[in-house]
């Protein structure tokens, strides 16, 4: 592979059927490029829990992901609430998702510890009323 | 533990996927949460589940799942199935409850795949 490649996907926010399409299109794109599996499951996990607290917590958002030689960055920008405690958010099992969201088999409080197991770098910018910014980093190899 | 393996000690119905039913399964995990699913569950997985949305489905895509098994009679929609299909994951469909259906695999050799 030469030189960086960028995608960019605008999750919509008011449809839950459709969250996870640009996670499972990155992985499609990523196998076909030949990244090893380990990466890929890594990148499609971290990702996906991503998208799926975006649409659930922020009304959708956008989410840019740079390939290159050496990693893979993902970027999920969102203008929803923000997150009022990250340490707390980062706890195993704390969720702040409605009931409607569980009975869709989510909010078990397991999304941002999930991100950070699969991932090698996880930084999260967040301000209360202004919406979070996720950066997701998994090396490649 | 083929696919098909699966299906004969559940008496299930394959739904879609049938190419796919000579597949290893090397674990199995029931669960409702698709949370969970993410948070535990190793490749080769089957995934057995009451929930039947297309989560279930991009979930068991994110995951490398074998197959998914729907319990209590559970049946995914035509949109559930296309995205199976897209995915190549087949989807198969039994009577039994949760608890009888893990518990039948169990026994016949399939182990959980839960890492903790």
């Amino acid at each position: 592979m030469t030189g960086k490649i960028h995608l960019n996907y605008v999750i919509p926010g008011d449809d839950f059927t459709r969250a996870g399409e640009a996670s499972g299109e990155v992985k499609k794109k990523l196998k076909q490029m030949g990244v090893s599996p380990e990466a890929v499951r890594k990148v499609a996990i971290s990702m996906y829990e991503g998208e799926i607290n975006m649409v659930i917590h922020a009304n959708g958002g956008t989410i840019d992901v740079d390939i290159s030689t050496t990693d893979i960055t993902i970027v999920l920008k969102d203008n929803g609430p923000g997150i009022k405690d990250v340490a707390l958010a980062m706890q195993a099992g704390y969720s702040t998702a409605p009931d409607k969201v569980r009975a869709l088999g989510f909010g078990a409080g397991m999304g941002l510890p999930n991100m950070k197991k699969y991932s090698d770098n996880l930084i999260i910018d967040t301000k209360l009323g202004y919406g979070t910014t996720v950066t997701i980093v998994v090396k490649i190899g | 533990m083929t696919v098909e393996d699966v299906k004969d000690v559940l008496g299930a119905r394959v739904i879609c996927g049938e190419e796919h039913l000579k597949r290893e399964a090397h674990t199995a995990c029931g669960a409702d949460m698709m949370s969970d699913v993410l948070a535990f569950v190793k490749d080769q997985c089957v995934l057995l589940t009451g929930l039947c949305n297309t989560q279930v489905i991009r979930t068991a895509q994110m995951m490398d799942v074998v197959c998914i098994v729907f319990v209590r009679g559970k049946k995914p929609d035509q949109a559930m199935i296309d995205l199976a299909n897209e995915c190549e994951i087949p989807l198969l469909c039994t009577g039994h409850r949760m608890f009888s259906a893990c518990g039948m695999l169990y026994e016949s050799g399939l182990r959980g795949g839960a890492s903790y």
